[in-house]
């Protein structure tokens, strides 16, 4: 299959840390990649350079053929690379319906729609409806209809992360890369969210990139691995091979059960 | 609270407000007419502080423009012997907006605190600057020629009605064009400015773009504003661009809040209101009076007048 988005030797270091050392993938169209590794392995560091948040040092990232190593943040997310966020990114004061609302804006806009001097209700790039109904209609797939007038501020965390996850639909993604979308939810819940936000990723048709540290939404979801450890991709597989790698096993798999166990002696501490 | 839907009601509002000043404006005195020209003016420039405070970001320097409008139409009648006021303010906003539009690719790089003071150090360089031009008077300042319209001079008596149905009528002209502004993607983009850039940057918009784009048009209907002060008064001087004086632009626009393109009018016409009262009730303690009921705002209503007016349902 065509390789959309190709990251290639990317290095970076942050003082004494090195976050990413030689990171290189060619990811294919319409698949879905998952992202392990444990804290501080590189994950969001590579996600940041994909989406221009930081630099590379050196290296470089092609999308469709295009070097997009140098463009900002807005531009990748104009050629088609979106992103949620470890952190979900709301606008806190505005309602859950007005996230929506906000980020379709921006694409009537920058589809030279929606401006001064235009009249009625243009359809927004890739949906043929209005923004409103785009609106309602992302927002019943990721099952946050119940919460559209509700101010961001306020919502429950699973809740917001969804939102994020929502917010970069806008846009019509081709690639769209979550970092830990279920991080924060409870393991039940889980395997539900992931679920919906597959559903409605594939409804649109996008390439998909997730950070995840439960192993078993990773072999449901993923159809390739990508195993990172202190900056480096040490494995590159499909889930079943990459996730039985004994140095896999070593310094991820190993590393999240203890970070689980970790979690488990808090909460019952 | 959600700011971001404008209410729909304004327009006819506006054109309401409009026919009465029209209207009922030959039963005022003429203090109350210049009163209200004077908050029209104000109000414009507020308008355009809204539009910033709305993303976030509180100018301390608005009298900049303010001052340019007021420079402008000086200017035109000193130099060029043109004396109209539609003119006048056309000019006024013009040469804001192009002041605003270099000047803006500095500021829009500064957000809180920075902002509000680089904005403010800007204004106080043009205090200085005008202070020190013999030609345009010094700290005394220059007049301006009597008002003209559509190259005809109003009778005297009539002179201060006309003013502010000339003001009026630009006014509700800017203000309807900024409430379609804050319906289109770009204005609808403030409050998501004020929340979350990166955010913003992540949707693929630039927020320094659009904060530049603000400052412009803030400058420019600042700009009108001074413009329609400096044919009011007959007069400009340097502490138009004074810091003092934005620091009342500030008071009404916090006074007047952000639900409306009509709150700012609203705010300034209070101000005006309350501080010639005050003054001629107690000359010496206008400033304590004028304090104390933004204190009464402030507290007892934080999203400004305007909450008087708009019953939205509470998030
Ligand atoms: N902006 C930054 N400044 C300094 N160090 C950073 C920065 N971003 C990441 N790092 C460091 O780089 C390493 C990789 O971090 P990160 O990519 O966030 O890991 P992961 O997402 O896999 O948990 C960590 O040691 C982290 O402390
Ligand atoms: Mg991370």
């Amino acid at each position: 299959m065509a390789v959309v988005l190709d990251a290639r030797d990317l290095n970076k270091r942050f003082g004494a840390v090195t976050a990413a050392n030689g990171v290189s993938a060619a990811i294919e169209q319409d698949s879905v990649v998952g992202l392990i590794g444990t804290n501080g392995a590189g994950k969001t560091t590579f996600i940041n350079m994909i989406t221009g948040y930081i630099k590379p040092d050196t290296g470089s990232i092609h999308f469709r053929g295009r070097d997009i190593t140098a463009l900002a943040p807005r531009e990748i997310t104009r050629v088609g690379i979106c992103r949620s966020f470890q952190i979900p990114q709301l606008y806190a004061s505005l309602s859950v319906f007005e996230n929506m609302m906000v980020s379709l804006g921006v694409v009537l806009r920058n589809a030279g729609l929606g401006g001064f001097f235009s009249r009625g209700r243009p359809n927004v790039p890739g949906y043929d409806a209005p923004a409103e109904e785009v609106a309602e209609r992302i927002l019943e797939r990721f099952g946050l209809g119940d919460y559209r007038d509700k101010n961001a501020q306020v919502l429950p965390g699973g809740v917001r992360k969804l939102l994020d996850i929502a917010l970069t639909m806008a846009a019509k993604p081709s690639i769209l890369l979550l970092d830990e979308p279920t991080s924060g939810v409870s393991a039940e819940e889980k395997f539900g969210m992931m679920e919906m936000v597959m559903a409605a990723v594939k409804a649109e048709g996008a390439t998909v990139l997730f950070v995840e540290h439960d192993m078993e939404v990773v072999s449901r979801f993923a159809e390739r691995v990508l195993a990172f450890y202190d900056g480096r991709i040490i494995a590159d597989a499909a889930p079943e091979i990459a996730l039985t790698d004994p140095e896999v096993k070593r310094y991820v798999v190993g590393g999240e059960l203890h970070r689980m166990d970790e979690q488990k002696g808090a909460a019952n501490a | 609270m959600s700011n971001i839907t404008p209410r729909d009601r304004t327009l006819p509002m506006l054109g309401a407000v409009l026919l009465a000043v029209i209207v009922l404006g030959p039963l005022l005195p003429k203090w109350a007419l210049f009163l209200l020209t004077i908050a029209i003016a104000k109000g414009m420039v507020s308008l355009g502080l809204m539009l910033q405070l709305r993303a976030g970001l509180v100018s301390f320097g608005q009298a900049l423009y303010y001052c340019i409008g007021g420079y402008t139409a000086g200017s035109l009648g000193r130099f060029f012997d043109i004396s109209d006021m539609l003119l006048q303010m056309i000019c006024g906003a013009s040469a804001a907006a192009f002041v605003a539009l270099i000047l803006g690719f500095l500021l829009a790089r500064y957000r809180g605190i920075f902002y509000g003071l680089l904005s403010m150090a800007l204004s106080m360089i043009l205090y200085g600057l005008l202070a020190k031009s013999e030609s345009l008077g010094s700290t005394d300042g220059i007049n301006i020629l009597p008002s003209t319209i559509f190259g005809i001079r109003p009778v005297q008596e009539w002179v201060r009605y006309v003013v502010l149905v000339t003001g009026c009528s630009v006014a509700a002209l800017a203000a309807a064009l900024v409430q379609r502004y804050l319906k289109t993607p770009l204005g609808q983009l403030s409050p998501a400015i004020k929340d979350n850039e990166i955010r913003v940057e992540y949707m693929g918009a630039s927020a320094r773009k659009a904060i530049h784009v603000k400052y412009v048009i803030a400058a420019a209907l600042s700009g009108i504003g001074g413009a329609l002060a400096a044919t009011a008064v007959g007069h400009i001087d340097p502490d138009m661009a004074y810091w003092t004086t934005s620091g009342e632009f500030i008071f009404i626009t916090i006074l007047a809040g952000t639900r409306s393109v009509a709150a700012p009018f609203l705010g300034a016409i209070l101000f005006e209101t309350i501080r010639t009262v005050a003054f001629d009730i107690s000359p010496n303690t206008w400033q304590m009076t004028l304090g104390i009921s933004l204190l009464l705002v402030i507290v007892f209503l934080p999203e400004g007048l305007w909450s008087l007016f708009s019953r939205r349902k509470a998030a």
